[in-house]
């Protein structure tokens, strides 16, 4: 490995489907769906009653007075990566502070907080209002609250751009190792916005399943049947290290982050391209800064989230972009779409199938779409070989990010 | 009218809750701040809780001369 190349050498998350990275994968190799009906009285109201949430929540790890002020989505990124952090073997590694950084993002933000507090202010009156509301909702609060843990001083980035953040974080983390910036960057996604508001927005768009009398099945992409994504919450981190730094203390190496490609669509608010111009040119970047060829690609842990449009341009875009030889999966089959954390989370399952040499399985794809001319590995795990994987996001926004990761 | 004694055991309640004080650190010479890592945001939030729980008003600039628990009981004792 050249001493610019950049290496994943920890990973943390807490998610629907466990609250740490092993679980998680256990969940996902099992074909296990973390979609529930939502028993909160709010939910009833409401014309999508199911979503994914986290299997453990923050107040089994985190203690109570620490919870008070955080917002959900700062306690969980927090949570993530401390588990990255602990994995990495850098806490006891003496790393100059000045160079470590943080590159973390979420979706939405503090929306939880905002709206809770308004409930407060219309209630109570403004000296009611929490004096840890600010910090609780700024959209860079779980990227500064992990780089004030951390004692990270070479910088904290927070990224927003929707679906695609958590991607987009690790290729900032990717370009900040590369240009000297840092030796050690803690990258990643978060997102907790199980609320009604949020929810009854995205339904207000028809973009969710209503698929309410069948939790488990309610994620489906590239099935017939799909239609809409179920809203998971949950964050994921992963530590990215400069491979010489990682080499020379003798860390464990999951992956590299070979190469990211970044482009916007400059099309529509919120629908993507009809023939995926963009994202076939951002995996057409990714694979060039990334030095491999499309037949190099053996996996794909795609964005599909179940959407009836949505799946499909993917596929079209893969078709154009890599070829129908990759074996194909959605993750978000079974953990719900977490938004911001997306690109997070299936990083971490992109990098775990290649260090396993297995493909999660996409559950409930049982009558495929009729244009689905790829091969998803459907209901089960599937044993492959996996040299160099892509991972894919995209964002309400245009926003279209694709990561490679190849075996170090 | 509460005791002084009174007014600690609220003060620790409301601190235990706000901050996670231990209430059996709770006394009338120890300093918010140095003492019980009570931090300006939730000093913000003590005031608050003690103005509700004492029925009284604390002005923000009276809140600055409340350096340890027994000021705060003092002011409350006075004024409620």
């Amino acid at each position: 490995m050249s001493t610019t190349d950049v290496v994943v050498t920890g990973l943390g998350a807490t998610t629907p489907l466990g609250g740490d990275v092993a679980s998680t994968w256990d969940a996902m190799l099992a074909g296990r769906s973390g979609v529930r009906a939502l028993t909160q009285e709010w939910a009833a109201q409401l014309p999508v009653r199911i979503a994914a949430e986290l299997a453990v929540d923050p107040s089994e790890v985190m203690e109570r007075v620490k919870l008070r002020r955080l917002d959900r989505s700062e306690a969980i990124a927090l949570i993530a990566a401390h588990q990255a952090w602990a994995d990495s073997g850098l806490k006891d590694a003496g790393l100059d502070p000045e160079r470590l950084a943080v590159s973390f993002g979420s979706g939405i933000g503090g929306a939880q907080t905002l709206l809770n507090q308004d409930d407060i202010l219309e209630a109570s009156g403004p000296r009611r209002v929490s004096p840890h509301t600010v910090p609780m909702l700024m959209p860079n609060g779980p990227a500064a609250w992990v780089g004030l843990e951390l004692g990270a001083q070479a910088g904290v980035h927070s990224m927003a751009s929707a679906c695609a953040t958590g991607a987009e974080a690790l290729s900032l983390g990717l370009d900040i190792i590369r240009s000297g910036r840092a030796d050690v960057v803690m990258a990643g996604g978060t997102e907790a916005v199980i609320h009604p508001l949020p929810i009854a927005g995205f339904a207000s768009m028809r973009a969710m399943s209503t698929r309410n009398d069948e939790p488990e099945k309610a994620s489906r992409p590239w099935d017939k049947g799909r239609d809409g994504f179920v809203l998971g919450e949950g964050a994921g981190a992963l530590v990215l290290e400069r491979a010489d730094h990682a080499i020379a203390r003798g860390a464990t190496i999951y992956a590299k982050l070979a190469g990211a490609g970044i482009t916007s669509d400059g099309y529509d608010i919120v629908q993507p391209h009809p023939e995926g111009a963009g994202a076939i040119r951002a995996i057409a970047k990714a694979l060039a800064d990334a030095g491999v060829s499309r037949s190099d690609i053996k996996h794909v842990n795609a964005h599909a989230t179940s959407t009836p449009v949505g799946d499909m341009a993917e596929i079209a875009a893969l078709l154009a972009a890599v070829g129908d030889h990759p074996v194909l999966t959605s993750t978000k089959s079974m953990s719900g779409h977490l938004l911001g954390a997306a690109g997070a989370l299936e990083s971490i399952a992109t990098i775990l199938a290649i260090r396993d040499s297995v493909v999660p399985p996409t559950i409930n794809l049982d009558d495929p779409d009729d244009s689905l001319t790829m091969d998803v590995a459907a209901h089960k795990a599937r044993s492959l070989d996996i040299p160099a994987a892509l991972n894919n996001s995209f964002g309400f926004g245009g926003h279209n990010v694709a990561l490679v990761f190849t075996r170090a | 009218m509460a005791t002084r004694a009174e007014i600690t055991s609220g003060l620790a309640e409301i601190l235990e809750e706000v901050a996670g004080v231990n209430p059996d650190d709770v006394a009338e010479e120890k300093s918010f701040t140095d003492d019980l890592d009570v931090d300006s945001l939730s000093m913000v939030e003590v005031v608050v809780a003690a103005e509700e729980k004492f029925g009284v008003k604390i002005p923000d600039n009276e809140v600055q001369n409340l350096k340890t628990v027994g000021d705060a009981v003092t002011f409350i004792e006075a004024n409620h």
